[in-house]
């Protein structure tokens, strides 16, 4: 980025809350199943229908406004959104305006070179979302009613941000804080978290902004990074080109790695907002509000001391650990077998963590279980198996899902921790390879790793490294005193 | 002719077995066919009426029925009921049949009513004389070249052709009382939430509100005790407790009657002053206290209800689109074209003469103007009667400025039909309940009304000095 401009970025995330019935029916809001299914006349906008609001859209809501230190006003009002399109059953969506739940919050995000920054809250409120239109039926486009009406909290930050790096901090954070607060699975891929960027660029120590352009379509969290980086230096271009900046909705091309313009058409909005007349005020008394801080989840923050206090770990460890919520919960899991905590850690930042980043998925779908991973830990500090075997066993509880154990009995990997059986194989190595063994007691006694290798491929690597060491210095040093005397 | 004059006479009828109930139900049913050319129908469920008729009458026998059992009933056009069609008198529903019964109209099943069909009405309720239907007007009963009011037009016109024994109306400026006045019966807008307004459909949802016609107090009451009480599927309906209205007609508290100079202006007829004038003479006569009051923002509730229901009708008609159901034009190049082809032809005249001024007011840079000031005259306007509930229990007014005129009279002239609301939108702007009474009728024997408006939730008194006007005044 050129030195002269800074970026002033702000973002609107939208985050599909996770009850199990619709914001305003009682349909269900589970994913996947067939189109137009979880449909009754409410969310299919039928002549006379009302809607209901359901209680825990508004818990919900609060808690992230609790977790993003907003505050949470006494009464908020629904307003209508009006606009057509058919996925837009009553021609108007029911969001919040004038008055939201949430506003004047604030999160601190963490920037490379260990540095954090406040980035301010404007307002969280509560809306529906809309249906999906299915283009690729030839000619016709379908309609699928079942994610109308099913809840959204928009979030919508102050233009706070600098830079898409911090853009793409903040939204980690917000996508943090909704899988610890369990209200929404902050899955960007499958639009169970949106996001809208809007970015302006001026000259650093401007006090006034540039003219903003919004970014639409962005469906991953590089892509946020990646569209934002790109908007930042097209505008700079411009600018520097002696151009103007005009208002504009842009949308993301992930494929060719640009952003393009929307029809002015499609941007050209009224919305014509006005309080939804068929629901009542959401009255929030401070009895409900201090009932739901009370039962706040544990926050990213807490969860990073605790585990670093309790588990004697290293602060590098529980921040990368407690990122998430579902590795945190996995570590916790595995903890409960097992009492090496450090191992436990080692093997989820390096050996998991590497798989589920390359593959792409969700700790919680990731094949081995915790338990079994505890298993596997407890196996190698026991001395049932080396960690050599372990690094080996791993990979087959991934592939085959089967209990660290039971591969061991399979495979016949037990560790041979017999003194007399390890004795007799030592004697057999330093007999086979004699001339080797002169070379040691000559003083080359870089040749001792030759053995321990010579060994562990006798055994296929089930030998006791630890009494493999002692046997053979002590075979050895017998050979070296006996040439002196 | 029918052999009771209220539903407990009709129901000792058909209990002692003097009267059948299946007839009851033929004679309705004939009725409706003779008079089919006051158009008061866009449905007749004959087939299901004589079924219930039979089922219900067994029911009364063995002494195992519902409150309302035997009760005909015909529904306003605008109110779902499963499976039957629901087209709110508009081209763009017209083959639309519900998939829901609207709570009000299942609470009067779940009570053995008989519905006995739907109603004709000025399109989504929008409009005061019926000529805004897709269907053709509704017929004066009275006087057939002249309108029956609306846009309940088709459901008093019933009533007061014996088509049935109540009805079911709506009512978001007037549209319960006028239509009851001009065709001279009775017609009560309760307050707004008292009823569920879950599966009517929507014209302006902070206004509207369903209400019974009927020949008699009586009957209004007890069908306004079955059909009130929350909804948990109306957020906007409350939990107040019902009163028994049915059961305490009676006059056996102080009401006092507030007499609002602003609604006897210039404008009102001279005979339906002079009925009003001698029902208030009346009424002093036999020691009612009669206040003089005052409803400072009159002048404005005309203004307010147009700029407020219009607006809201903008959005609550978006669904109709030709995307999912109702009427789609068969012609139409892309989306948005078949969105403007489908509501073009689909919609009426008025209806879009009504979205247009609602989307206007709603528009940016128009919506502090229009919307937001009107939401401000409301709350002045709902002060007033606040106020003026301090002093008196009913405030009693002409129901219209004038009696039922012409079919196509004031059709060329909106504003001259909207002050045919004049006096009735009031109470719907304050939520507040409202009654027509039939006070006689003029020179050329067109009914008069006159209406009774009383605080929010305050039903029983209006419904007590409606019942002593009916026995001891008229
Ligand atoms: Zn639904």
């Amino acid at each position: 980025m050129n030195d002269k401009y800074e970026a002033v970025i702000g973002l609107e995330v939208h985050a599909q809350l996770l009850t199990e019935s619709k914001a305003f029916c009682g349909c269900s809001t589970k994913f996947g199943n067939a189109p137009n299914s979880n449909v009754c006349p409410i969310c299919l906008g039928h002549p006379g229908v009302l809607p209901v609001l359901n209680k825990k859209v508004i818990e919900y809501t609060i808690k992230m406004g609790l977790a993003t230190n907003c505050t949470i006003n006494q009464r908020s009002t629904f307003a209508r959104k009006n606009y057509f399109y058919p996925d837009l059953p009553k021609g108007y969506q029911i969001s919040q305006y004038e008055e939201p739940i949430c506003e004047q919050g604030h999160i601190i995000i963490s920037l490379s070179g260990s540095s954090e920054k406040k980035v301010g809250i404007t307002r969280i409120h509560m809306e529906e979302d809309a249906g999906k239109l299915i283009h690729d039926h030839g000619f016709e486009t379908l309609v699928d009613v079942n994610r109308c009406g099913v809840p959204l909290m928009e979030i919508v930050s102050e233009p706070d941000m600098r830079s898409a790096e911090e853009a793409y901090q903040y939204l980690t954070k917000i996508k943090q804080l909704v899988q610890y607060l369990e209200i929404c699975d902050g899955n960007m891929e499958e639009g169970s978290l949106r996001c809208d960027a809007n970015v302006s660029v001026r000259l650093k120590g401007a006090k006034e902004f540039g003219t903003k352009r919004e970014i639409k379509n962005m469906n991953s969290f590089r892509n946020v990074e990646r569209a934002i980086k790109f908007e930042i230096n097209r505008q700079i271009e411009i600018i520097e080109d002696g151009g103007t900046i005009t208002q504009q909705t842009l949308l993301w091309d992930a494929d060719l790695n640009e952003v393009f313009p929307m029809r002015s058409k499609e941007e050209a909005h009224d919305y014509k907002y006005f309080p939804e007349p068929d629901l009542l005020p959401v009255i929030v008394d401070e009895k409900w509000k201090s009932e739901i801080e009370k039962y706040l989840p544990e926050l990213p923050e807490n969860r990073k001391e605790r585990m670093a206090v309790t588990y004697n770990l290293p602060k590098y460890d529980a921040e990368l650990l407690t990122q998430s919520k579902p590795i945190a919960d996995y570590y916790e899991k595995v903890i409960s077998v097992t009492n090496d905590y450090k191992s436990a850690s080692n093997w989820i930042m390096t050996d998991i963590l590497k798989i589920i980043n390359e593959e792409k998925i969700d700790i919680r779908d990731f094949p081995v279980a915790a338990e079994d991973l505890g298993e596997l830990i407890n196996l190698i500090s026991d001395g049932t198996i080396s960690g050599k075997i372990a690094k080996e066993i791993f990979p087959a509880m991934v592939i085959e899902k089967k209990k660290p154990s039971a591969i061991v009995k399979e495979k016949n990997l037990l560790q041979i921790s017999d003194a007399g059986e390890i004795e007799k194989i030592v004697n057999q190595t330093l007999e086979k390879n004699s001339s080797e063994v002169q070379m040691y007691l000559g003083g080359k006694e870089k040749v001792f790793g030759f053995f321990v290798g010579q060994i562990m491929k006798e055994t296929k690597g089930k030998a006791n490294p630890k009494l493999v060491n002692e046997l053979l210095s002590e075979k050895l040093e017998a050979l070296k005193n006996k040439i002196i005397k | 002719m029918l052999p009771y004059k209220n539903y407990s006479e009709k129901f000792l009828l058909i209990k002692e077995g003097k009267l059948s109930l299946v007839e009851n139900v033929k004679f309705f049913l004939s009725e409706i066919e003779k008079k089919k050319n006051l158009n008061a129908f866009n449905s007749v469920f004959s087939d299901d009426a004589l079924i219930d008729a039979k089922r219900i009458e067994e029911k009364i026998k063995t002494g195992e029925h519902g409150k309302l059992a035997g009760l005909v009933i015909a529904v306003k056009d605008v109110l779902s009921i499963k499976d039957k069609p629901t087209t709110c008198s508009s081209k763009i529903l017209k083959d639309f049949n519900a998939i829901y019964t609207a709570t009000a109209v299942q609470r009067l099943i779940d009570e053995d009513a008989i519905i006995i069909g739907k109603t004709n009405c000025d399109e989504f309720a929008m409009g005061s004389s019926n000529e805004n239907s897709a269907f053709g007007n509704v017929l004066n009963p009275t006087d057939i070249t002249r309108v029956p009011g609306g846009s309940s037009g088709g459901s008093a016109a019933a009533v007061a052709a014996q088509l049935c024994d109540v009805s079911l109306g709506t009512d978001t400026g007037g549209s319960i009382r006028q239509p009851a006045s001009f065709c001279g019966v009775y017609g009560l807008k309760p307050t707004y939430g008292r009823i569920s307004r879950f599966g009517l459909t929507a014209f302006a949802s902070s206004f509207d509100t369903i209400g019974p016609f009927a020949t008699n107090v009586e009957d209004l009451a007890l069908v306004l005790e079955i059909l009130s009480g929350k909804d948990e599927l109306d957020s906007t309906s409350t939990d107040k407790v019902v009163p028994k209205f049915s059961k305490n007609l009676t006059l056996d508290n102080k009401i006092r009657i507030g007499i609002a100079k602003e609604y006897f202006g210039k404008g009102i007829s001279p005979e339906v002053k002079d009925s009003i004038d001698s029902i208030i003479e009346k009424l002093k006569e036999n020691n009612i206290e009669i206040v003089e009051i005052s409803l400072p923002h009159t002048e404005y509730t005309i203004a307010t209800y147009y700029i407020l229901t219009t607006a809201e009708a903008s959005s609550n008609l978006a669904r109709y689109d030709g995307a999912r159901y109702g009427y789609r034009a068969a012609q139409n190049s892309n989306l948005p074209d078949m969105y403007k082809q489908s509501r073009s032809e689909g919609f009426g005249k008025e209806v879009k003469r009504r979205i247009m001024l609602g989307t206007y007011v709603l528009s940016a840079g128009y919506y502090d103007a229009y919307y937001r000031k009107a939401q401000k005259v409301r709350r002045l306007i709902k002060n007033d009667f606040d106020n003026a509930f301090k002093n008196v229990e009913v405030i009693l007014t002409p129901t219209s400025p004038f009696t039922a005129f012409k079919i196509g009279e004031k059709t060329s002239d909106p504003i001259e039909m909207y002050l045919s609301d004049i006096f009735t939108t009031s109470a719907n702007l304050a939520g507040i309940p409202g009654i027509n009474i039939p006070t006689g009728k003029n020179s050329e024997g067109l009914p008069i009304g006159m209406q009774l408006l009383a605080n929010q939730f305050n039903e029983m008194d209006l419904l007590k000095m409606s019942y002593f006007i009916e026995n001891k005044i008229l």
